[in-house]
């Protein structure tokens, strides 16, 4: 990756400064980054600029090592909402100047952060297969419910949403699952609910894992990203989502602090946000577009299966990304702790 | 070769062969007396060393069996066998100490801790080595390591104790001084000692017996004078000691003597060795220092010869003249004993007395 | 005494006027050459080695993130007494010095720092640093404590006096599961959070197993491969450095595929009917297990083979010959004679093991992760290299503890070299 972007920069060094530079735009790989590749890249180089491609897990190091030796060979970077606000705040990322990329009152208020703007909103929900289960969860009080379900669950293996998902089956309304998972009790108690389903959990590291895992009938259930089980749907698994409970969170365009192609990361960006591309990507992938006009250019069939959705926002939780980067490290320890344990 | 009465150990016909095709012991039949020292002496390749593995049990005979103490041993395994053994690099267990080593075989047999103390200090006494025993092998020199690795063969007091060139890593001067020793202990101790060596000097010096090998055979088996002085055959002749060998033919056979026709004509009397009738080929050997430079042709067994060369070796000279052809005839004669040297080139002629002149069958090409 | 231990030198019980001095001065010239020779790698193993490791320990204690921000609030506190909040200078100090360090990186490196110690506190100085500069003639003391009543509470002046010293045990304190509180004292982490000492245990114990799987598995191939003829031999080798040859990555995952729950190997039992429903082999200890022998297997055989190739045949004769069986002579006399084999290969496997990552990472599930995983986890994700170097610490300090337990057994069990 690298070594590409290295050569890169050499061959613009060698052209002509009027050409386009070529900037590095890194994401989430898979289904992913396939959507971006045909709403964003593919235009985006139509119109004359040039996008080499990258796929990272959202490794924070990489970044900071680019930034700390003044090394940024990665231009755009698709991040998450707690690493945005953590690395906005130590300077990994150029406060973002919104003149050269829109209207702010176009995009949701979750979206329109100081150091990134929203790509889209996604969704962690509950998912399983269809064909192994004979009665259909409807919550994650059934999640727990091993005897009801039995089978394998999966869930992602860290405390993020893992936590979240506890409360809500202990009975916590969602409107207040981060003030009690702000208390020590709370936490106490989220651990203590995993607690009950611990030898029932096949834990999963990459968003690819979980379908592929609910279809090979390894598991009946698990937390999955929503645009990930609308793939495997495509491609005819039966595999069905429960919107009640589900956690949703922004995934936002970022400049990496002292990019030298700056100017041209923007033009992307704004390229990128205009409703007319995230309405194309929304599409390809069922998350929500960040962009408040893009969901009149949909599919009403397919806009209904976002999490953006009316329908789909009842009963499911924001993201609290001021939370988890308050007590994300603590968290995080906590939960290798107990999940090493 | 005489049967012995009583012997320790019995070789009845054995053969061993590696490969199915070659014999590398060729029917041996040997008898080892009770506390004899007996030295098996050849070049390597001769089948000393593997005669020697039979007897110690690391070799089993194609065929033929070994007794020792009137027991056949050929399939005791050689744990079983209670022979003492030397090898050729001492084989000393590094990771043991010296006295360590000395209570291996002592505390293997299960004796008391007691004696096992008093046995390990005799054995070291025996071996000059006393303040050693808390020491590692590698701390010590060669002819120490010898010595201890003598002393752990000697120190569970089996009869028989077989040693496989256990000087050779060592310099000429410390192998002499380590013989004697050996040859003491031996002595002293009245244990039954089977020696393998190359170096016939070593053999002399130590032996009672030499039993010596070529081509898987046992050429002759006597005491050390006699196969000096008397050797069997064309190989034990050139073998041991230095020797002028000339080539001729029988014109007459008198039983102990007979008269020999060199290939230049010229004739000698000599002692028969064991050869054929008249007309067939002998070798005669002739011992350098049996050898008489005189001036002129007077008298009997006398051969014209010329000098080569004249090596001066203080005590002795070494003496190489052409005689009957042969280039490399020496001849070595105290100092003491010529009037005056020959000088190179110089003719001059050889005296030897028939007795000392042996008409042995050649050996084959 | 014999002719053989001759000793030189006993001559000149005189001393040589001066023999000394020029012995000395011919010596260090000679010392001098010797350490030109090697200059250049000594050179390169402490710029190359020695130093970047050097670097990155020393980040297990740096501590700039708040002394950066917060120089003169610091200075203030020096002088405070502890017991009571501290001088209104301290808050005056503190608000203009947020003040000036408001929305630039500094500041949020600061917060990050102050909130490992208590969490909450990254929001409580962004949150005050957000109502900053404070309007003229504002008292700062009552200003702060207005906008939090944290700042009326000595606990958070504490912190900040204690993350502000150049150095901090607080990365090494938490990669031992200690926990330091606001007052300064020490207590163990309680057990629902403490992980490290149970990990580290853990590396330590699934090392070991590994290890000895190799010990068991390699030995005899080690000495099968020193007795058989070098034909036969060489061949054998080709086979034990066969996995050299193929990268970790793709026999990781060869491993799955033939371990996991349809894999060959399940399919195989199943077929033969030694199992009705497949074994659970991989995600577990046991794939872990059996990975980790498999790679570090020539990392035993090769140290044991060198070993055994020169212990002669000859001891073993020699001990029978002695009067003692054969299997008790491989014991007493074979055996203990590849001790320094057995050594080298077992703490080699062992060391290896311990930073091993990436076997335990795909193989393993969280039961099965050992301090690199954390390690890797602290530089990846968290990006707390403060921690990831803490443990990097304890990890390379339990090396070195077991390498010189090791010198000191087993060297001492050698025998000295002849000399």
């Amino acid at each position: 990756m690298k070594l590409t972007s290295t050569l890169a920069l050499l061959g613009t060094a060698v052209l002509s400064s009027a050409a386009h530079a070529d900037i590095t735009v890194i994401s989430f790989g898979g289904a992913n980054q396939k959507a971006q590749e045909a709403a964003f890249y593919a235009p985006f180089t139509a119109s004359g600029g040039k996008i080499i491609a990258g796929e990272y897990n959202g490794e924070q190091a990489k970044i900071k090592a680019m930034v700390e030796t003044k090394n940024v060979t990665w231009d755009v970077v698709e991040v998450e909402s707690p690493e945005l606000a953590r690395g906005c705040e130590e300077g990994l990322y150029e406060k973002l100047d919104y003149s050269k990329i829109g209207n702010k009152a176009d995009y949701l208020g979750k979206a329109v952060g100081d150091c990134g703007i929203g790509i889209f909103v996604w969704s962690t929900v509950l998912a399983y297969n269809a064909d192994k289960l004979k009665e259909a969860p409807a919550s994650w009080a059934d999640f727990w419910d091993v005897k009801r379900f039995p089978g394998k669950r999966g869930m992602r293996k860290g405390a993020k949403f893992t936590l979240e998902f506890a409360l809500l089956a202990d009975g916590v309304k969602p409107a207040d699952v981060y003030t009690v998972l702000a208390t020590k009790a709370g936490v106490d108690r989220a651990f203590k609910k995993l607690d009950e389903i611990k030898p029932h959990i096949q834990w999963w590291e990459a968003g690819a894992q979980p379908p592929q895992m609910l279809a090979s009938g390894d598991m009946v259930m698990s937390s999955a990203y929503n645009g990930r089980i609308a793939a495997a749907q495509a491609e005819g698994k039966n595999l069905k989502i429960v919107w009640n409970g589900s956690v949703y969170d922004v995934d936002s365009w970022a400049i990496p602090s002292g990019s030298p192609r700056i100017k041209e990361a923007y033009d992307f960006i704004r390229f990128a946000s205009q409703a007319k591309a995230q309405s194309k990507y929304s599409a390809l992938i069922p998350y929500g577009p960040t962009h408040q006009g893009a969901v009149a250019m949909m599919d009403p069939k397919i806009a209904a299966d976002l999490p953006t959705a009316p329908a789909n926002l009842k009963g499911a939780l924001p993201s609290n990304t001021e939370f988890w980067v308050e007590y994300g490290e603590d968290l995080e320890q906590r939960f290798n702790a107990w999940a090493a344990r | 070769m005489q049967p012995i009465a009583d012997p320790i150990v019995t070789f009845r016909h054995v053969q061993k062969s590696y490969d199915g095709e070659n014999l590398i012991v060729k029917d041996l039949n040997l008898d080892v007396a009770q506390g004899e020292f007996l030295t098996l002496l050849g070049p390597s390749g001769s089948g000393k060393t593997t005669c020697l593995m039979m007897l110690a049990g690391f070799e089993t005979p194609t065929s033929g069996e070994i007794c020792l103490d009137g027991q056949r041993i050929d399939t005791v395994p050689p744990h079983k066998r209670g022979i003492g053994m030397v090898f050729q690099n001492y084989a000393l267990f590094p990771h043991m100490t010296v006295g360590e080593n000395l209570r291996f075989p002592l505390a293997v047999r299960k004796l008391p801790a007691g004696e096992i103390d008093a046995k390990v200090k005799r054995a070291l006494e025996m071996v000059q080595l006393q303040e050693f025993a808390s020491r590692y092998p590698q701390q010590l020199s060669g002819g120490q390591q010898q010595r201890i690795a003598l002393a752990r063969a000697l120190v569970f007091e089996p009869k028989l104790v077989l040693m496989d060139e256990p000087l050779g890593a060592l310099d000429k001067q410390l192998r002499e001084h380590m013989q004697l020793e050996i040859k003491h202990i031996h002595q002293s101790l009245g244990v039954t000692f089977v020696f393998v060596t190359h170096d016939q000097g070593e053999a002399l010096t130590m032996s009672d017996r030499i039993a010596v090998f070529d081509k898987g055979i046992i050429q002759q088996i006597d005491r050390p004078d006699a196969l000096y002085d008397a050797p069997a055959n064309a190989f034990v002749a050139s073998f041991i000691g230095e020797n002028n060998a000339l080539d001729g033919h029988i014109e007459h056979d008198d039983g102990d003597s007979c008269g020999v026709r060199l290939a230049d004509g010229s004739f000698l009397k000599a002692a028969n060795g064991g050869v054929g009738r008249a007309g067939e080929a002998a070798m005669l050997s002739i011992r350098p220092e049996r050898v008489r430079i005189v001036a002129d042709a007077e008298g009997a067994n006398r051969l014209p010869a010329q000098v080569e060369e004249l090596i001066y070796l203080g005590d002795h000279l070494r003496i190489r003249l052409r005689v009957a052809g042969n280039t490399n005839f020496t001849v070595k004669t105290p100092v003491s004993r010529l009037e005056r040297s020959p000088g190179a080139g110089q003719n001059v002629h050889v005296e030897i007395a028939p007795e000392h002149i042996r008409a042995l069958t050649p050996m084959p090409a | 005494m014999s002719t053989d231990t001759l000793t030189l030198g006993a001559a000149s019980p005189e001393p040589i006027a001066g023999l000394k001095q020029r012995l000395r001065r011919a010596e260090r010239r000679r010392k001098l050459l010797y350490g030109a020779l090697i200059a250049p790698l000594a050179l390169f193993l402490l710029v190359a080695f020695l130093w970047p490791i050097g670097a990155l320990l020393m980040r297990s204690i740096d501590n700039p993130e708040v002394r950066g921000v917060l120089p003169q609030t610091l200075a203030i506190l020096d002088t405070w007494s502890e017991d009571d909040l501290p001088p209104a200078e301290a808050y005056a100090a503190l608000a203009s010095e947020l003040a000036s360090y408001k929305g630039t990186p500094e500041l949020g490196g600061a917060a990050k720092r102050l909130n490992r110690e208590t969490p909450g506190y990254r929001s409580l100085i962004m949150k005050t640093a957000r109502k900053m500069p404070l309007a003229e003639g504002v008292d700062p003391q009552g200003a702060l404590m207005t906008i939090d009543s944290r700042w009326s509470d000595v606990d958070i002046w504490h912190t900040i006096k204690r993350t502000g010293t150049p150095y901090t045990a607080f990365y090494m304190l938490s990669a031992l599961d200690l926990d330091i509180h606001a007052d300064g004292s020490l207590s163990a982490t309680p057990p629902e959070e403490a992980i490290y000492l149970d990990i580290l245990a853990r590396t330590f114990w699934m090392s070991l197993i590994v290890a000895v799987c190799c010990l068991l598995l390699g030995f005899p191939v080690a000495y099968l491969m020193a007795t058989l003829p070098q034909d036969k031999s060489n061949t054998l080798m080709i086979f034990v450095l066969l996995p050299f040859w193929t990268s970790v990555l793709v026999r990781v995952a060869a491993w799955i595929v033939l371990l996991q729950n349809e894999g060959l190997v399940n399919q195989a039992l199943m077929a033969l009917g030694i199992t009705d429903a497949p074994l659970q082999l991989v995600f577990n200890r046991t794939g872990v297990y059996i990975a980790m022998v498999h790679i570090l297997l020539p990392f035993m055989v090769l140290p044991l083979y060198s070993v055994m190739k020169g212990i002669s045949p000859v001891y073993m004769r020699a001990a029978m010959s002695l009067g003692c069986p054969p299997f008790k002579s491989f014991w007493k006399v074979y055996f203990p004679q590849t001790l320094p084999g057995i050594g080298a290969g077992t703490l080699l496997v062992f060391i290896i093991c311990m930073g091993y990552y990436i076997t335990p990472a795909l193989l393993g599930g969280p039961q099965e992760q050992m301090v690199s995983y954390f390690i890797a986890f602290y530089t990846n994700q968290t990006i707390n290299w403060g921690m990831a170097a803490a443990l990097s610490t304890v990890l390379l300090a339990a090396t070195l503890v077991l390498y010189v337990f090791y010198a000191r057994r087993l060297g001492a069990n050698q025998a000295p070299a002849g000399r």
